[in-house]
């Protein structure tokens, strides 16, 4: 799993590629807070377009995300899951905490 | 009834071998051409299963999963995940969506992913002996090229 991030007007995207699972979630949940907490963003894009393969510990780091973006007053926005991360977002019911974007076929 | 066809894999508890559990059940599955879907509904409640094994299983010390993949002549796919680590005190409980006795890594959705994504769950577990969950999913019948 890779992350990369870029920063313009206050609006901080994250891209996350390659498969989520616990074994790489913590890594990711400590890499977005400390992104976050450096930038302090107004609004904060997890871009999931890269993502071949999510478990629930990708709902694990959405939720610690919505967290850290609430305590410094901004969102969370989920961008352009591919279909099996987004068929996880929707069993988990994500969409009750966070915006999702572009929801593609792949 | 009988299994078509069967794989057991043993592994110690490493978290980096849950990619390899998902990718070896799906390697067994590839002849019955499952769909995109199916295949990663799979993929997602092994991950799922071997997680908690990991996690929750062997919280304080390495041990061995089983894991087991049967297909049977009607299309049936049944995968077991065993752990001979401490057991689910209530096993209600650590189904309820939300719930996890895991760190702030764990989002307590595992059991209710598994519960959407495979057709039938059965948990077995005693304190102190292990934990078992087994797990079927009925692939849909081929049709070529569909």
């Amino acid at each position: 799993m890779y992350i990369r991030s870029f920063l313009q007007d206050k609006q901080m995207t994250i891209t996350l590629s390659g498969e989520i699972d616990h074994h790489e979630a913590k890594h990711a949940i400590k890499t977005i807070s400390e992104k976050i907490e450096a930038y302090m963003p107004r609004a904060c894009t997890l871009d999931f377009r890269d993502v071949s393969f999510m478990d629930s510990s990708g709902i694990a780091i959405i939720i610690s995300g919505v967290r850290r973006m609430r305590e410094i007053g901004g969102k969370l926005i989920i961008a352009n899951p591919q279909s099996q991360p987004a068929k996880v977002l929707r069993a988990a019911g994500i969409e009750q905490i966070a915006e999702i974007k572009g929801v593609n076929q792949k | 009834m009988k299994p078509e066809n069967t794989m057991k894999i043993e592994f110690p508890s490493l978290s980096r071998n849950e990619a390899f559990a998902r990718g070896a059940v799906a390697a067994f599955l590839a002849w019955l051409d499952p769909t995109m879907e199916e295949m990663g509904d799979i993929k997602t409640a092994v991950s799922e299963a071997v997680t908690n094994a990991i996690v929750h299983g062997y919280p304080h010390e390495q041990g061995t999963i089983l894991l087991t993949c049967n297909t049977y002549s009607d299309r049936t796919v049944e995968i077991e995940v065993e752990d001979r680590g401490v057991g689910i005190a209530n096993i209600q409980e650590a189904r309820t969506p939300m719930f996890t006795t895991g760190g702030s890594d764990r989002s307590g959705m595992g059991f209710t992913i598994m519960e959407k994504f495979m057709h039938d769950l059965s948990v077995e577990s005693h304190p102190g002996e292990g934990t078992k969950v087994r797990m079927t999913r009925k692939l849909r019948k081929t049709g070529g090229f569909t």
